[in-house]
């Protein structure tokens, strides 16, 4: 059986492309935020996983807290975003969304 | 103090007035008058900041060049740029004259602005003037020098406009500053090509390399090129000929403005700065400095004489003034060019704050009697305020008597130094046309000054408004009192006829030149390397001289004070046959020599020249850019284009045919292709993502 | 097979599995529930790789913050009409093509990762990473601890100011 890291690295990159495929295929906002985060947990397995068998050590640990840091910060922005559109569209389906083809 | 301590004050110094600006500026409406009341509180405290600078400077290092303090800007490949300030016994004593005549003029302003509906900008403008002048005395390399001096030129182009409705005021303050831009171009070569030969811009080091043989080019030729560029800076700043066009115009700023830049601080710069750099003039460099400074002398103080703006007087006599401090710097006598400087400094700060006194009152007497069109600042209209403005009339009057150059006031001593430099370069040199300009200039100076002082303050009320005026407040007359009493001959040396022997001439001691033997005059030479085997007969009594110019320029003393109280007095004799006595009449004497007479009158039509020719010439130069391309371009274009167009119908049947097909063919190729591409560009984020995804994994495909 | 690897498969099954149910879920509610999950997992995976003060930030963070917040949304910007707020897909087309590649992109990582000579360093000792990180922040990451404050600050008042109605 291959080492522990590799096992952490995998699964990191299983909840990497599951958040990838969330993101590209939902229709509701939120969703896609919420596939988001996914992406953003499996890079903090990495991180973390290579702080204890990498010798990042603490450096790796304080990596993850900005991350996690920077994505409390991006859900609030996102989601007033999305109230606001909510209040202008009166639903949040992004791929009905497409006023960025003009 | 230590040095640290003192140039740390310094620049406390410097960062007051900007700090002044900065509170004013953005706090114009919630401060209203009291911006007055914190522009001249922060001036006062920074002008008590700056006598201790002096103080320490003159009394506990007076034989130190320079204490100064240099630090690392940034690179550029292996040049360095350092910035820096120092203070020398220059900056020392113009940090005094600076920061002294800006409090004055602040607190004047704040009764004579009183009625300005903008008010606490007048005061913010005051605040970075004074900024940017102390910069420029502060600076102790080019660099710093070259920065400030565009922010002088930017505040005083605020401030000259800052009546900027009239169109007369916004006019002048253009003209200005685009006047100073001929002069800053110069200026600018000059400091290109000393950084470039000597890859710094510390003063300092580009005389120790300059004395060490180092040349621009390895020419003494451009060396003299570079000093005279580095002039043109003063010839612009200073107002010298032919770039003074712009200060009697400038005129048309407030009164106190007036005070401020053309008396003592903007256009001492020019001055400054020559001071400066005086080490680096070759000898002709030098001849051309004093030329341009006595003509400057001569032609203004022929101008001056016949104006009847109470303003422009004394304008046309600053640049006259400015003239005698730079010829004096070109003939070598160094201390008494920039004695001349500071004294020139109070009495004509004195005769503008004076004239803002007489010009606030006229104001006030036409408020009276409802006259909105006389002219407040013609002479023609005063007469008689003798009666009604003691004080003022006091202040004037003595201010005049110390320009004219009469024994017991700071002006003898300086301007009798002066003539007796430009009496010894023409002994030594063989340029008599020099002193014989200067002399005029002297006679003239006095004749007009009193024929000002005659006119306005004299005689009978020639008008209603004259008799209506009244004396104004004390903050406008304070600052006259204390500018008057500062040109008493006591401050600067106790013996009132020589001033070699006071302690100012001891503090500016005269500089050696860097510039190698063969390129100066023998004259200027310091004794010391120039004549080693001489040197015995160096010493004469007490007296020690560093070249033989100073040492002529002592023996000419007393002819120069002689010849100058004669031609003095003889003008100050003229004005009074003229105008107090009446027993000559002036306008007989003006149409028997109409002439002349018109030619000052008329500034020697020197706007007009420069109006037909660099004007002029440039609207011509458009109008045959304009012939040009409307008639020969565009007929050949047309012509071409003719041509083309036969051509172009024989070919159109072609294209029609031929080429139309295969670019209609390959359009529809390229139209098909983007109907499906287009395809793409749904305006959906996801279909981005996932179209960039699959080119990720082509990319990586591709790759490995 | 020791306590540490059982322990260790159940959280990457819980994880994997949740991740599973956010993405393929139908109902909004499920999906965020099913996230819940996965946060929790991820943070027992920290615990087995020695992060004791990132597990519990995770837990603090996501569950309590950002879930939270996740579900307001779903409240706020769904019509009450029924509890079963749904959300559909962006179309097959999209859909077949985004799980091809997305297959690929992990298929490919993860032959790139088991084919890696990793380096590894020797496991530092088990002990509190509280303290230590403490201090990196307030000395080596100050700059950085502050910028993020401040960012979180501007996050804030910017999102206040995004979501009011004009």
């Amino acid at each position: 059986m291959t080492n522990e890291l590799t096992l952490y690295l995998i699964i990191g990159a299983i909840l990497f492309s599951l958040g990838v495929f969330g993101i590209i295929t939902r229709k509701n906002a939120i969703m896609v935020l919420m596939s988001m985060e996914l992406i953003l947990n499996s890079a903090n397995i990495n991180f973390i996983a290579f702080a204890k068998y990498g010798g990042m050590n603490l450096e790796g640990h304080i990596a993850a807290m900005f991350v996690i840091i920077l994505a409390a910060a991006e859900v609030a922005v996102a989601l007033a975003i999305v109230l606001n559109i909510y209040h202008n569209f009166r639903h949040v389906n992004i791929d009905e969304i497409s006023k960025m083809k003009e | 103090m230590s040095h640290d301590l003192l140039l740390k004050i310094s620049v406390v110094i410097l960062f007051l007035p900007l700090l002044s600006f900065l509170i004013i500026v953005f706090n114009q409406k919630r401060l209203g008058k009291a911006a007055g009341i914190i522009g001249t509180s922060i001036l006062g405290i920074d002008l008590v900041l700056a006598a201790i600078v002096a103080f320490n400077k003159f009394v506990v290092y007076p034989n130190e060049a320079i204490i100064q303090w240099k630090f690392h800007w940034f690179s550029l490949g292996n040049r360095t740029i350092d910035l820096g300030l120092g203070v020398d016994n220059l900056a020392a004593m113009m940090l005094i004259v600076v920061t002294l005549i800006s409090f004055l003029v602040h607190l004047f302003s704040t009764e004579y602005m009183s009625e300005d509906k903008r008010f606490p900008r007048f005061f913010s403008y005051l605040g970075i003037f004074t900024f940017s002048m102390l910069g420029i005395v502060l600076a102790n390399n080019l660099l710093n020098m070259y920065i400030f001096w565009e922010l002088v030129g930017l505040s005083s182009y605020l401030l000259i406009g800052f009546w900027y409705e009239k169109d007369s005021a916004s006019n002048a303050s253009k003209k200005a500053f685009i006047t100073n831009r001929v002069g800053d171009l110069g200026f600018f070569a000059g400091i290109m090509i000393a950084f470039f030969t000597f890859n710094t811009f510390m003063f300092d080091e580009i005389f120790s390399q300059i004395r060490s043989g180092v040349l621009p080019f390895e020419s003494g030729t451009i060396l003299t090129a570079m000093g005279i560029l580095l002039f043109a800076g003063a010839i612009g700043k200073s107002a010298q000929f032919p770039l003074h066009v712009w200060l009697p115009d400038a005129m048309e700023g407030p009164t106190p403005v007036s005070a401020l830049i053309h008396a003592a601080t903007m256009v001492a710069a020019g001055v400054y700065l020559t001071a400066k750099i005086f080490p680096v003039f070759t000898a002709d460099a030098l001849t051309f400095v004093a030329y341009t400074g006595a003509f400057t002398a001569f032609m203004a103080a022929t101008i001056g004489i016949t104006q009847n703006d109470f303003k422009r007087v004394l304008a046309y006599s600053t640049v006259s003034q400015l003239g005698f401090m730079v010829m004096s710097l070109g003939v070598g006598a160094y201390t008494y060019g920039f004695f001349h400087l500071v004294t020139h400094a109070w009495f004509k700060a004195c005769l503008f704050l004076a004239s803002g006194s007489v010009i606030h009152a006229m104001h006030h007497a036409m408020h009276k009697l409802h006259d909105h069109h006389s002219d407040p600042q013609d002479i023609r209209n005063m007469g008689g305020l003798r009666k009604t403005m003691p004080k003022t009339y006091l202040t004037f009057l003595f201010a005049t008597i110390a320009i004219s150059g009469v024994p017991l006031t700071s002006g003898f001593l300086s301007k009798d130094g002066i003539l007796a430099g430009t009496l010894a370069f023409g002994n030594l040199s063989g340029h008599w046309l020099i002193p014989a300009m200067a002399f005029i200039s002297a006679g003239m100076t006095a004749f007009y000054m009193f024929r000002l002082t005659i006119v306005s303050f004299f005689g009978d009320f020639k008008t209603e408004i004259a008799s209506k005026t009244h004396e104004n407040n004390t903050q406008i007359v304070l600052p006259l009192v204390v500018l008057a009493i500062l040109s008493l001959w006591v401050f600067y040396s106790f013996n009132p006829i020589d001033a070699s022997s006071g302690w100012f001439a001891k503090a500016f001691k005269p500089v050696e030149t860097v510039v190698p033997a063969e390129y100066q005059f023998d004259f200027m030479m310091p004794y010391h390397d120039a004549h080693a085997t001489e040197s015995t007969e160096v010493s004469h009594g007490s007296h020690s001289y560093l070249n033989k110019f100073e040492e002529e320029l002592h023996h000419q003393h007393y002819t120069a004070m002689f010849l100058s109280l004669a031609i003095a007095g003889f003008g100050i004799l003229l004005s009074f046959i003229f105008y107090y006595y009446k027993k000559v009449d002036p306008d007989k004497v003006a149409n028997s020599i109409k002439p002349l007479y018109l030619l000052s009158y008329n500034k020697w039509y020197i706007d007009e020249i420069y109006q037909k020719t660099f004007i002029g010439g440039t609207i011509l130069l458009t109008k045959l850019m304009f012939w040009i391309d409307t008639y020969i371009i565009d007929g050949a274009v047309n012509g071409v284009a003719f041509i083309w167009r036969i051509f172009g119908t024989f070919v159109g049947k072609f294209d029609n045919g031929v080429v139309d097909g295969l670019v209609n063919l390959s359009g529809g190729v390229v139209g098909f292709s983007g109907s499906i591409v287009r395809k793409l560009q749904t305006g959906r984020v996801q279909t981005y993502l996932l179209l960039s995804i699959i080119g990720v994994i082509l990319l990586l495909w591709w790759l490995f | 097979m020791n306590w540490y690897n059982i322990v260790f498969y159940l959280f990457a099954l819980i994880v994997l599995v949740s991740a599973a149910g956010v993405v393929f879920s139908r109902k909004m509610m499920y999906a965020a529930f099913s996230l819940l999950f996965t946060f929790f997992g991820v943070a027992g995976l920290y615990v087995l790789l020695n992060a004791d003060f990132i597990a519990v930030t995770q837990i603090m963070v996501y569950i309590g913050g950002i879930l939270i917040l996740i579900i307001f949304g779903v409240m706020l910007t769904s019509k009450f009409t029924d509890l079963e707020i749904k959300s559909g897909t962006t179309g097959t087309v999209q859909y077949v093509l985004a799980g091809i590649s997305t297959i690929i992109v992990a298929a490919a990582l993860i032959i790139m990762y088991l084919n890696v000579d990793w380096v590894q360093n020797p496991v530092p000792e088990l002990e509190s990473t509280v303290k230590p990180i403490g201090i990196l922040l307030m000395t080596k990451y100050f700059l950085a601890f502050q910028v993020a404050a401040i960012l979180l600050l501007l996050a804030f008042i910017g999102a206040a100011k995004i979501a009011r109605r004009k």
